[in-house]
């Protein structure tokens, strides 16, 4: 086993567990806290694929700001009642985990039939086009205009979020 | 070197826990956070093939997943807030307004 498959399987691990250990926590504090852990790992596998700028995107963006919001509203709920977040498992859940298995074992049987089963080396210059300076060149000339149009979407989204918070619904 | 099909089928897996996640719990923020968790694993089969084929596009696209994803939390956090001040639940099962 070489060095860097050493270090993916370490990080997989630490991904696939925090993200089952997200799923079965009680308490939503505790399951956002795994969620960071798990875009930690992400970020780090992103590392061993070269892309350095989506690396520390993934850590300022949403281990920093989705993340924080998460929490903020989590603690603003104050969702801390032991009986108020008690869910029911029924014969649904077993369902929905014979579901969740189908579904990875038709991903596996995808994957086996694809012609990624013989892709074993990064592209030669994988590790150049994870730079900012290439993403940034590329950002700005070709994607220039989705770039400009992510403004309104968030322009929407911040007045989207005002007005909802705002006014009370009504019913 | 990991070959690709590790990082896809890493993804894979995350991708249906999120599902699985999302299906089995009854509280809105968890489900919630299975969502970006199912954004994410999605982002990490775009960076490795972007990788392995030596085309930008993918991490771009990475980018504006990212823009978007942030852009849906803040409003359906706010969405969440809007319900609790309602109905003084996050639980999906007693927010029954669009129901038939």
């Amino acid at each position: 086993m070489t060095f860097a498959l050493a270090v993916f399987c370490l990080l997989a691990a630490v991904s696939v567990v925090s993200a089952v250990l997200m799923i079965i926590q009680r308490n939503p504090v505790n399951s956002a806290l795994y969620l960071i852990l798990n875009f930690f790992s992400l970020a780090a596998l992103y590392l061993t694929l070269h892309a350095q700028f989506i690396a520390i995107v993934q850590i300022f963006v949403y281990a920093g700001a989705i993340m924080v919001l998460f929490l903020f509203v989590i603690m603003l709920l104050n969702l801390g009642d032991d009986k108020r977040l008690r869910e029911h498992l029924g014969p649904k859940t077993y369902l929905a985990v014979a579901l969740a298995i189908g579904l990875v074992l038709e991903f596996g049987y995808i994957f086996s039939k694809s012609r990624a089963e013989d892709v074993t080396t990064q592209a030669s210059n994988a590790a150049q086009i994870g730079t900012v300076e290439f993403l940034g060149q590329v950002l700005f000339t070709k994607f220039l205009f989705p770039f400009e149009m992510t403004s309104f979407l968030l322009l929407a989204a911040i007045v989207g979020a005002v007005v909802l918070a705002k006014k009370k619904l009504q019913h | 070197m990991v070959p690709l099909n590790y990082y896809l089928l890493l993804s894979a897996f995350m991708f249906s826990i999120g599902v699985l996640g999302v299906v089995v719990r009854r509280n809105a923020i968890i489900v919630f956070m299975c969502i970006e968790l199912m954004l994410n694993s999605v982002n990490l089969t775009l960076v490795a093939l972007s990788a392995y084929i030596g085309d930008p596009t993918g991490q771009m696209l990475v980018f504006f997943v990212m823009v978007v994803a942030a852009a849906e939390a803040a409003v359906g956090l706010t969405i969440i807030i809007a319900l609790f001040r309602n109905k003084q639940t996050v639980n999906i099962d007693e927010i029954n307004l669009l129901k038939w």
